[in-house]
């Protein structure tokens, strides 16, 4: 059995009294200490997939629909109480801005401590050692100094590394990272992406790693999902995903990574917009922005589907060719 | 392998930031300086005033101001600026433990609507409006008949009167603090609803209550002199400023001492009270940060 298996996920929102759907059944699978790399533009679904998984969204006032099944349990059944000690101890949530994910009024030191109280029954001195323990391993320096201080008195690769370090702290198996990367620096980047590699290499800890920058994907992932406006378009090895893209937005994707040495010109960019979730076109959703749609794609919607290699396509292109 | 920089500033703690920042605000020094003659006046009173609060002398009433009775007598002979000093006590032990309560209510009630939302905060926030849109002293009045007249009923009159500012406060803040990244990121820690609601919300809520309750201490002292006028509040022969001033109005053209020092004494407090919670709007305001 898969360690993390989602299965026609779906969150629904109402909004103005009309649901609107913006995550649409998507399944993919994860096996322990896997890095799977989730990439689509903004507004695809990719944040509200990891809430999802988390049962944070509910909180939001969202319905979710379908199964997660983490470990043999099946997160969405469990009440949340029961959610509450898998937060953090088994699946951590690292968000998306360190900038503001740190409240304010406390010490930093304190609110690492915070997660690991929340699961761990130890006294206050230990638990403040395992922290600094934590803390050096991310090559925080000065620990104990950095320990002491306030949110706004760290830089934002400071910042980054505590937040990254409240969701270790618990030591989880599964660790959900929402775009670690896009609030810092350039050079902090490069850092931080190295410094998740270490972490989850070394501790056989499972990574799902949100983010729009596929850079940042080759560098660590061994697979990677591709969504679009709320769907899963494209599961790959990730050879295979930069190698030979199979689905027609994934190759778009990579046509807009300017390379050294390419020729004058104008980047790449694809025609048009994201749909909104509000107004989504019939059929496939990249359709009215496809280089090759047909008639199929205006009316139905591709299904997932297995197609040789291993890679996993949802698009009206591959489909035809199975039949 | 990498490394981050650790620029090593001095820490400041919380304490000198508020401190060195209210220095810089004349009005917030003023206020200050008011409420600490009055805290202090409070604190020390049996040993500041010159004469007994209650010894009456019927042989020297209604004295003018002399060296002897610095402020004058009232209507018993009694020594007004003892008296002063004693109803300085009575305001300040009013004023901040009703303030404590309405505060104490306004956040449980407040911040328990905030987040839970739904049918408990309609309910909540009804209760609230319907108080709010009473007159405090209205409220006072009818409490005070209900649980008879005396320092503790006008306390407990007092803090039920005013909770309703300080629930409507504290649930706006809430509200918009929810949402919050870190408050997500705390639920993704595994912290429960009542972990999130009083270690992360509500601590971070309290500055715009902290400055209303400053002020609402000012509000509360001339709510418990009104009371004290009325002849609900303190009984005698405690000093309650209002009901030295009840007692001087029928003297108004004899001995006017009686009625205006304890009213200026009042204007003084409560001028205190606001100069000090205008400055601590500044001095609270995180986003300011050029002075830390």
């Amino acid at each position: 059995m898969a360690f993390l298996e989602v299965k026609d996920l779906e969150v629904e929102f109402q909004v103005d009294k009309k649901p609107v759907i913006p995550l649409k059944g998507i399944s993919f699978e994860m096996n322990e200490g896997e890095v799977l790399g989730i990439v689509g533009e903004t507004g695809s679904g990719k944040s509200l997939t990891a809430h999802a998984i988390m049962g944070l969204s509910a909180m939001s006032g969202g319905k979710i629909r379908g199964s997660v099944k983490f470990a043999g349990q099946s997160l969405l059944d469990l009440s949340e109480k029961a959610m509450q000690s898998i937060r953090g101890s088994q699946i951590a949530f690292i968000p998306q801005n360190p900038m503001t994910s740190l409240d304010p009024v406390y010490r930093v030191g304190d609110q690492i401590m915070e997660g690991l109280l929340n699961h761990a029954d130890l006294s206050k001195s230990k638990a403040k050692q395992q922290v600094l323990d934590i803390m050096e391993k991310l090559n925080i320096p000065k620990a104990e100094h950095v320990f002491q201080q306030y949110p706004h008195e760290l830089s934002g690769g400071l910042k980054q590394r505590i937040v990254i370090a409240m969701g270790l702290c618990a030591n989880p198996r599964l660790l959900i990272a929402d775009e670690p990367t896009t609030a810092l620096d350039v050079t902090v980047q490069a850092q931080i992406v190295r410094l998740f590699k270490e972490i989850t290499v070394s501790k056989g800890i499972g990574l799902l790693l949100i983010t729009h920058d596929l850079g940042v994907i080759a560098q660590i992932c061994d697979k990677v999902a591709v969504m679009y406006a709320g769907n899963l378009v494209e599961l790959a090895r990730i050879e295979s995903l930069f190698g030979s893209p199979r689905h027609p937005y994934t190759q778009a994707l990579l046509n807009c990574i300017p390379s050294i040495g390419m020729k004058q010109g104008s980047l790449a960019a694809i025609y048009g917009n994201v749909p909104s979730a509000t107004d989504c076109p019939d059929g496939c959703p990249f359709h009215p922005r496809c280089p090759h749609s047909f008639s199929t794609c205006e009316s139905t919607m591709p299904t997932l589907i297995q197609i040789e290699g291993g890679a996993k396509v949802a698009c009206h292109l591959y489909q035809e060719n199975q039949e | 392998m990498v490394d981050a920089q650790v620029v090593e500033k001095k820490h400041k703690s919380p304490w000198t930031i508020i401190l060195k920042r209210l220095s810089g605000n004349k009005m917030g020094v003023i206020g200050t300086i008011l409420i600490l003659c009055l805290v202090l006046v409070a604190i020390f009173a049996p040993i500041l005033e010159p004469h007994s609060y209650k010894e009456q002398h019927i042989e020297n009433m209604n004295a003018p101001p002399s060296v002897n009775h610095l402020l004058g007598t009232d209507d018993l002979g009694r020594d007004m600026l003892s008296r002063i000093i004693r109803g300085a006590r009575i305001s300040f032990v009013v004023g901040v433990l009703s303030v404590a309560i309405s505060v104490l209510i306004g956040v449980v009630i407040g911040s328990i609507a905030g987040f839970y939302g739904g049918v408990i905060d309609t309910v909540l926030t009804t209760i609230a409006d319907l108080t709010w849109s009473m007159p405090a002293i209205l409220i006072a009045l009818l409490l005070v008949a209900i649980i008879g007249a005396g320092l503790e009923s006008v306390i407990i009159a007092i803090g039920l009167s005013y909770w309703a500012q300080y629930a409507r406060l504290i649930r706006g803040q809430i509200l918009s603090l929810k949402s919050a990244t870190y408050i997500e990121a705390t639920r993704a820690l595994g912290a429960s609803n009542y972990v999130i609601l009083f270690k992360h919300l509500i601590p971070n809520s309290l500055s715009p209550v902290i400055v209303a309750a400053t002020i609402g201490i000012g509000n509360a002292i001339v709510l418990e002199a009104t009371l004290g006028f009325l002849g609900m509040g303190a009984q005698p022969p405690t000093p309650s400023w209002g009901a030295m001033m009840s007692n001087g109005t029928a003297y108004l053209f004899i001995s006017p001492w009686v009625i205006i020092f304890p009213g200026l004494a009042m204007m003084i407090t409560v001028l205190g009270f606001n100069l000090f919670g205008d400055a601590l709007i500044d001095i609270m305001d995180v986003k300011n940060k050029e002075s830390i």
